[in-house]
């Protein structure tokens, strides 16, 4: 039943994209005409798209992911580097970022998640910050931190603390009280009640902060790249646009979106393992 | 006092702040009962008259508003080891097996055991309660007769000088509760275990207690009187009914449940609540006792 269901949907899925690729094909291709555009801008275009468009075909695309994956890690100078290394760059700031802010939010979270006066004294600030673009942290981050790729990793720092601070507080605070109460008969000292018992129940829920975390990190570090620019998916993305390669910036798109659901497929498995059923 | 005597609670009282704002709302006030050494005591009342809330002041876990408890001479002032409870829902953490929610209390009680002393203890505590084979079995994926005989042995487990246990069988079909009973039994005669338990099931408080306490409807419910088991010690299940005292305890418990606990409500005057009355339905009394139908006018 659910493995006829899951193939009509792949198979669908698959005519959906079929669908989508050929609507793309016979709109972009042989129809489209420079000769409306700008002749400077043309003649820009004509060096690049090397077609009667500049919006490549899906052929071109698949032709570009495909050299981009069989050689992702070359580097020839500032300007062209390979996918793989400008993702790594980008993965790597997101993961440093990242793992400072769960160092800080986790610990914090329990803080105020057991403590009613802690999370009364702390919630204006918190109210306060989260609503705040990371991305508004950037001058700021530039003029104080000086080294832009630093400036960054905090950025990512910054958005993807509010929601593990806010679940892990949230989890803390709803473990169930019959699970404090069997601790507390049982004589359990502060430290191993939160190590053996309030950690495991609210795991779910800090698991469910850290993924919404990693997600708005990956939305965040594009955005990020292309200001701070130098290296990165981020500033690939732009540099290919400065470069008029519609194709690379399409390339690109595709990559953050597969990197983004790896990275909440790995959080996915985790989240997994430390759920409970009731 | 009583060299007997394990538990002693005087004029116990527990108060929350009103819902709707001003003053208090009264619980229980004075509360006047003690439970001997090797004594099983059951606490009979309606549901909303603050039995769970006596037995976690018992616990520990609760503050009383007026009043002491004190065990073995001394007044308690938090939860100990030497008074387990088995909760009303269990308890259990859902993330630990079965075996690894019993060693989290054992190893609480003797934290310099070795792994595999914690695990022997453990598993006789798993096989008193017959669940041998579902060691590794997370509570989720047992019956609710299964987690209750969970949380038992893990009561058990740490060996305590009195088990506190609340309704612990309500939750679960009459089958289940009868052979869940008769292991209580057999544990408890054979280890003289001294236990105060909540129920509100009749026959239940007839097989396993030696006294039964009566307590009134709340707000400022209290103990109405003590009944003490007219049927001798090594009660059967199957044999209850056949003995000659059944229905006359049946009956007064019965009465009381029905009528008497809401009559009683906010105590008659003329009663010292320090000494609630003390009754031994037997047979041919015919209906309650006569020093209540005094009290009662
Ligand atoms: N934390 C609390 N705050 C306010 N009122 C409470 C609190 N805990 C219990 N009460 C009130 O105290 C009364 C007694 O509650 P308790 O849980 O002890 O009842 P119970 O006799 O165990 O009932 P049941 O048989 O249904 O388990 C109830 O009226 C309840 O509303
Ligand atoms: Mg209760």
């Amino acid at each position: 039943m659910s493995t006829s269901s899951s193939l009509k949907a792949a198979i669908l899925s698959v005519v959906l994209l079929g669908a989508f690729l050929g609507a793309w094909q016979l709109a972009v291709g042989g129809t489209g005409s420079s000769q409306a555009m700008d002749p400077e801008y043309a003649a820009l275009m004509g060096a690049t798209s090397k077609g009667a468009s500049a919006m490549p075909t899906p052929l071109d695309i698949g032709k570009e992911m495909w050299r981009h994956i069989s050689d992702p890690f070359y580097d020839k100078g500032p300007n062209d580097k390979g996918i793989g290394i400008q993702l790594g760059y980008s993965l790597a700031r997101v993961l440093l970022g990242y793992l400072i802010a769960a160092i800080v939010a986790i610990p914090l979270g329990f803080v105020i998640g057991m403590s009613p006066l802690f999370y009364r004294a702390l919630d204006p600030y918190i109210q306060v910050l989260k609503p705040i673009s990371p991305l508004a942290w950037m001058p700021l981050a530039l003029y104080t931190i000086k080294d832009s790729s630093i400036s960054a990793i905090f950025v990512i720092f910054i958005c993807s603390i509010w929601p593990m601070l806010l679940n892990t507080a949230f989890g803390v605070a709803a473990v169930r009280k019959d699970w404090l109460n069997v601790a507390k008969t049982l004589e359990v000292g502060r430290l191993r009640t939160a190590i053996r018992v309030i950690l495991p129940a609210a795991a779910p829920t800090i698991m469910t902060g850290m993924r919404i975390s990693i997600a708005i990190a990956w939305l965040v570090i594009v955005a990020a790249e292309m200001l701070v620019g130098g290296t990165g998916v981020g500033y690939f993305v732009w540099n290919e646009w400065n470069n008029l390669s519609i194709t690379n910036v399409i390339c690109a798109i595709l990559f953050i979106g597969l990197v983004g659901m790896a990275l909440d497929q790995v959080l996915y498995r985790l989240s997994k393992l430390v759920t409970y059923a009731e | 006092m009583d060299l007997n005597t394990l538990i002693t609670v005087e004029g116990l009282a527990r108060s929350f702040p009103a819902p709707k704002g001003g003053g208090n709302v009264t619980v229980f006030d004075e509360l006047w009962f003690d439970v001997a050494k090797g004594e099983f005591v059951c606490l009979i009342g309606h549901s909303g008259c603050g039995k769970s809330t006596l037995l976690n002041i018992l616990a520990g876990i609760d503050k009383p508003s007026g009043g002491v408890v004190i065990v073995d001479g001394k007044e308690i002032t938090g939860p100990s080891l030497d008074r387990a409870v088995v909760f009303q829902g269990h308890a259990l953490m859902p993330w630990m097996s079965v075996m690894a929610n019993i060693a989290f209390a054992v190893t609480s009680r003797w934290p310099k055991w070795s792994a595999a002393k914690v695990r022997e203890h453990c598993q006789h505590y798993i096989d008193m309660v017959n669940l041998t084979g579902a060691e590794d079995k997370k509570p989720a994926q047992l019956s609710g007769g299964m987690r209750q005989r969970v949380g038992i042995a893990r009561a058990l487990a740490i060996e305590p000088r009195i088990m506190l246990m609340d309704e612990p069988f309500s939750a679960l079909d009459a089958l289940t509760r009868g052979s869940l009973q008769d292991e209580v039994v057999s544990i408890c005669t054979k280890t003289r275990q001294t236990t105060f338990m909540i129920t509100h099931d009749i026959d239940e408080a007839i097989l396993l207690a030696d006294r039964i306490l009566l307590m009134t409807n709340g707000p400022e419910a209290r103990v109405a009187e003590i009944v003490v088991n007219t049927l001798p010690k090594g009660r059967v299940r199957n044999e209850l009914h056949k003995h000659p005292n059944y229905y006359a305890m049946r009956n007064h418990l019965l009465d009381f449940l029905v009528s008497r606990s809401e009559d009683l409500r906010g105590m008659v005057e003329g009663v010292d609540p320090k000494h609630p009355p003390m009754v031994f339905p037997k047979a041919g009394d015919g209906g309650p006792q006569p020093t209540l139908a005094a009290s009662r006018t």
